[in-house]
């Protein structure tokens, strides 16, 4: 049997693997056409094009594929006519084929409005690779930018333009609101506010009227009247299905475009099936991936003998737009007699929750989530598995507060047939047999086998979630184990280390690991001997075993030179020592800024500059700030009882007298603390690893707190307690941190894991449960004696500081690669592309 | 094809300029080359010193080490990693780094510059 698919683009593609999978060898002689002149490629993901991923990356077979599998394939070359009467097709270069079966898989292309102008140069569509390159060749010698429609498209689009450095770009879209059809006028304000926040401008309610400029564009006027100036426009208004040819041998097609199809896909002509973004199935074009795909399944299932039909597809999405994540599903607008809704909104954040539930509280209808999307996958399946909801419904978009988290107990509840990757319709059931019978025990193993995650990559949470809770329900233990070099945790690691008293990093990999190493366990393991022996981090081989951070102690910066950090305890400082701090700056050339940390980064130093630096800034008093290590960093304070006319205790002189105790103190992720001198919190204690507080009786202590991507408040320890027991249970609980963490694990994450939570902390810091806490605080004294300035050593030795050479065969010169463009009376890094 | 290619040997330092297991980075000419002293496998290499990821001169400032025995390099920005013997990139993209013989003779190290002949 003859099949021929007109068009090569995901559907088309999908189509033809699907049915290999399905036939017979040698069954099916397949034929492709298809008119770019590439082989089909992932359009879902063109952004990335410009993030790095080059058309290869994209392309969803090679044209090897395709011959391996003896399926001829025509690039480049559009199917131009169909003779429905002799079943056959001619192609552009004139090859006329027979067929007895027709697959058209057009697509769509995108909708350009009727504006004058369009036709001028710098006015782009977003929908092809060679889009693109036009769209990147246009944008180098572009500096504002426009985009015309507010939707997912136009929002790929506003993307793009970022991607390419016009961060200067105006969305203009014609509805009231953005993405008017998957989110509703809230989640629209507040998807709005986001973009502006990156830069983008928004204009809603804007119909265009003419596009400015002779040959090119140099603007855009509006139907109100007003007008901007850009340089370049990419229209992404909407689609517009690829129905001519279907037209040219009378085929049906919609009123508005689109090859009509039954549930079988066919069209008006039984043996031509029209799939994916081309087809019209009961009104409706599906503009997604999955539903192509989903009909291409449909076609195969028919024409090698099932049966099967397409019955609509849920157009429930989750996407990240710009960074934001947008996700619709279910019906996201119900409302009406008996529907209830439950909203969270937060405007400062940027998120907004909307879910609708039936008039019992029990099923869940639809609902729409902006700025934060983690409980898609969790909702879209209560949704379409009809899932009981729990009786306080909304502690399902609130989240469960502490203990258990959603995640674990949702895959539980979920049955075996729900549908987990919609891109490839993979169900619960296949991945959990995956796991147990198929011996996959990573989530690439189970993306190889079942195909789940290849597609849009959405539901991979999920995916490791299910593969987790296989495991344990097996009894397999997951282990935490650093690399293929070492079998342990980094807390069986940290008492191996110390029982064995074994000092280099060499030494531990003899002793207890197997290999040469990584660089996924050699910082981890720095930082285990760094935090139990308290050495120069840069000597005893160790220095290669340190992140580049660590190794120059200094952070590394875009192009390539390092930062200066030096300690300012408390954030005070003496007038001297800020001219010190101005001088070298000038001398060296550095850009100054004042920090989050209350302290002062010099930027921009030669790798060769920074031993001389350090040895005038040393010469002055100051130390190393260790804002390059898993280390501490600062003990931010407030004013306090000194100046202040709230202050109850001396904030400023606790939170120098902190600093100094613990300062280089390594651990496995950095520390932060803070003294406020009262309640009003100035110094925002409860957002540190450990912070404090002043009380008419003496302080609160407050840990585990985290700034960060997931902020998160500090939690009361202990309250009203004086200095000297304040630093006892500070040490007790740094220690006791240090000992069990896993790497790269700040203090809030940590006792988010920890078994007991809260209780089980205080219970060992306070009651000394595990029977340790003399032991650690006399362990904390011995780091405490035995601080040294790292950077002092290393301008005082040698050896060390002969490393800090950019060339080894002629270290006094600076790479020439370096360079700095002007901002600001102040130098900035050059921008990386 | 009688393609000649011949080795020019460019001393770079003295063997104990290199910091074992880790590297250094070798002005030639014009070109960063990265070299790397794998003391714990007794073995040398050289590769180009930029990241073919953001163009940055920083590769004889990574960690190396070994994945399934295969010695590696990994960048100091982004952590991408590449084969010290062949300069393929072993995290899954299309860049590879270009590769030097390396060869020490009396504590010199040398690098085998390919010229065409
Ligand atoms: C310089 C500074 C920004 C500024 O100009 O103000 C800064 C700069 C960097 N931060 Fe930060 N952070 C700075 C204050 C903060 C703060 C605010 C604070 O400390 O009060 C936070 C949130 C509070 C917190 O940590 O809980 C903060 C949260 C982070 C994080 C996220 C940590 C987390 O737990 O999620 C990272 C990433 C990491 O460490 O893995 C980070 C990482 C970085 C790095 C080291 C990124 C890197 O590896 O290159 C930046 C180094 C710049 C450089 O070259 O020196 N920085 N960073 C601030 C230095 C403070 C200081 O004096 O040491
Ligand atoms: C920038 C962008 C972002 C997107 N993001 C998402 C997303 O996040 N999620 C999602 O689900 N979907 C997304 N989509 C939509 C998704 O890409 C489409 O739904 C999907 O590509 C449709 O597949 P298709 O095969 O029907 O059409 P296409 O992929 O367009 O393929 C049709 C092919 O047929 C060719 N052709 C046309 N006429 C002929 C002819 N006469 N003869 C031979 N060949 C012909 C065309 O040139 C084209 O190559 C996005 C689309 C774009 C452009
Ligand atoms: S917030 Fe991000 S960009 Fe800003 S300093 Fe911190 S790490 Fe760098
Ligand atoms: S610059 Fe090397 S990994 Fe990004």
């Amino acid at each position: 049997m003859k099949i021929i698919v007109a068009g090569n683009g995901m559907v088309g593609y999908k189509f033809c693997e699907k049915l290999l999978a399905k036939s017979k060898p040698g069954q099916f002689q397949i034929t492709v056409f298809g008119e770019e002149i590439r082989p089909a490629y992932d359009r879902v993901h063109l952004s990335e094009y410009f993030a790095g991923k080059s058309a290869e990356d994209l392309t969803m077979a090679p044209a090897s594929w395709y011959a391996d599998n003896y399926i001829k394939l025509h690039l480049g070359n559009p199917v131009a006519a169909i003779n429905r009467t002799a079943k056959t097709i001619t192609a552009h270069n004139g090859l006329t084929l027979p067929y007895d079966i027709l697959v058209l898989a057009t697509g769509s292309a995108a909708f350009v409005p009727p504006i004058p102008g369009v036709d001028k140069n710098g006015v782009f569509i977003y929908r092809t690779i060679e889009d693109l390159e036009m769209m990147t060749a246009w944008a180098k010698k572009a500096k504002k930018g426009a985009v015309i429609g507010g939707g997912l498209l136009g929002l790929e689009a506003a993307k793009a333009m970022i991607d390419l450095g016009i961060t200067d770009t105006s969305v203009i879209e014609f509805a009231p609101r953005l993405m008017p059809r998957q989110i509703d006028d809230t989640g629209s304000n507040i998807l709005k506010n986001k973009l502006e926040t990156l830069g983008l401008k928004i204009l809603t309610a804007k119909n265009t009227s003419a596009i400015a400029g002779d040959a090119a564009i140099t603007g855009m006027q509006f139907t109100d009247g007003t007008a901007i100036e850009t340089d370049m426009l990419v229209i992404s208004a909407g689609i517009k299905p690829r129905d001519e040819l279907a037209r040219l041998c009378a085929i049906e097609v919609g009123p508005r475009g689109g090859i009509v199809v039954n549930e079988k896909l066919q069209t008006s002509d039984s043996s031509i099936y029209a799939i994916g973004e081309c087809a019209l199935h009961k009104g409706m074009v599906y503009g997604l991936v999955a539903p192509g795909y989903e009909m291409a399944q449909v076609v195969v299932d028919n024409i090698t003998g099932g049966n099967n039909s397409f019955n609509g597809y849920d157009m429930s999405t989750k996407l990240k737009l710009i960074g934001v994540d947008v996700a619709s599903f279910g019906d996201p607008f119900a409302e009406g007699t008996g529907i209830k809704t439950i909203a969270v909104k937060d405007t400062n954040k940027g998120i907004y929750k909307r879910i609708n539930i039936s008039e019992d509280g029990k099923a869940l209808l639809g609902g729409i989530l902006v700025g934060d999307a983690d409980q898609y996958n969790m909702l879209l399946q209560a949704c379409k598995n009809k899932l009981a909801l729990p009786p306080n419904p909304e502690e399902v978009i609130l989240g469960a507060r502490g203990g258990e988290g959603d995640g674990g107990a949702g895959v539980t509840a979920l049955p075996d047939e729900a549908l987990i990757c919609s891109c490839e319709s993979v169900s619960k059931g296949q991945i959990c047999s995956a796991v147990s019978e198929g011996n996959c025990e990573t989530v690439d193993a189970i993306k190889k086998c079942t195909k789940a995650g290849s597609g849009c990559g959405g539901c991979l949470p999920l995916v490791k979630d299910l593969m987790v809770h296989t495991m344990k329900t097996q009894g397999k233990y997951i282990r935490n184990v650093l690399c293929e070099h070492f079998n342990y945790s980094r807390q069986e690691l940290y008492d191996l280390v110390k029982i064995h008293q074994l000092k280099s990093y060499d030494e531990v990999l003899d002793k207890l690991g197997n290999g040469d190493g990584c660089e996924l366990c050699k910082p981890p393991v720095a930082s285990i001997l760094a935090s139990l022996w308290n050495e120069m981090p840069l000597k005893k081989g160790n220095a290669t075993a340190q992140d580049s951070n660590d190794r120059f102690l200094a952070n590394i910066q875009k192009g390539g030179t390092y930062s200066v950090v030096p300690r300012i305890p408390g954030g005070e400082i003496t007038p001297d020592k800020l001219i010190v701090i101005g001088e070298v700056a000038k001398k060296y050339n550095l850009y100054t800024k004042i920090t989050g940390g209350q302290r002062i980064d010099l930027f921009g130093a030669h790798v060769s500059d920074l031993p001389k630096i350090w040895e005038e800034l040393i010469a002055a008093g100051f130390e190393s700030g260790h804002a390059y290590g898993k280390a501490l960093r600062t003990v931010k304070s407030c004013v306090g009882s000194t100046w202040c006319r709230f202050g109850l205790h001396d904030s400023v002189s606790f939170a120098i007298e902190i600093e100094e105790r613990y300062r280089g103190l390594r651990a496995p992720h950095k520390l932060k603390s803070a003294v406020s001198g009262c309640i009003r919190e100035c110094a925002e204690a409860q957002s540190k690893d450990f912070g404090i507080i002043a009380t008419e009786k003496g302080w609160n202590l407050y840990v585990c707190g985290n700034g960060g991507s997931k902020p998160q408040h500090a939690l009361l320890l202990a309250a009203d307690i004086d200095s000297a027991t304040c630093i006892k249970y500070i040490d007790r609980f740094l220690m006791f941190y240090i000992k069990t963490a896993d790497p790269l694990t700040r203090t809030a994450p940590w006792l988010n894991k920890m078994e007991g939570g809260m209780d089980y902390l205080s219970n060992v810091v306070i009651n000394d449960s595990l029977g340790m806490c003399e032991k650690w605080e006399a362990e904390m004294q011995e780091l405490v004696n035995s601080y040294k300035c790292e950077w002092k050593e290393a301008v005082e030795n040698p050896d060390i500081r002969k490393r800090f050479t950019h060339f080894v065969n002629a270290p006094e010169e600076k790479d020439p690669t370096v360079h700095f463009d002007n901002m600001r009376e102040m130098k900035r890094a050059k921008e990386w592309k | 094809m009688i393609a000649e290619k011949t080795i020019t040997w460019f001393p770079a330092c003295n063997k104990a300029d290199v910091p074992e297991n880790g590297g250094v980075c070798v002005k030639y000419e014009d070109e960063q080359i990265a070299l790397f002293h794998f003391a714990r496998r007794g073995e040398w290499y050289a590769t180009q010193n930029e990241c073919p990821h953001r163009k940055q001169m920083a590769l004889s400032r990574g960690m190396i080490g070994t994945q399934a025995d295969e010695p590696k390099v990994a960048c100091p920005f982004h952590k991408k990693t590449f084969s010290l013997k062949t300069g393929e990139c072993l995290s899954g993209d299309e860049c590879a780094i270009k590769t030097y013989a390396v060869k020490v003779e009396n504590d010199t190290i040398y690098i085998g510059i390919d010229k065409d002949a």
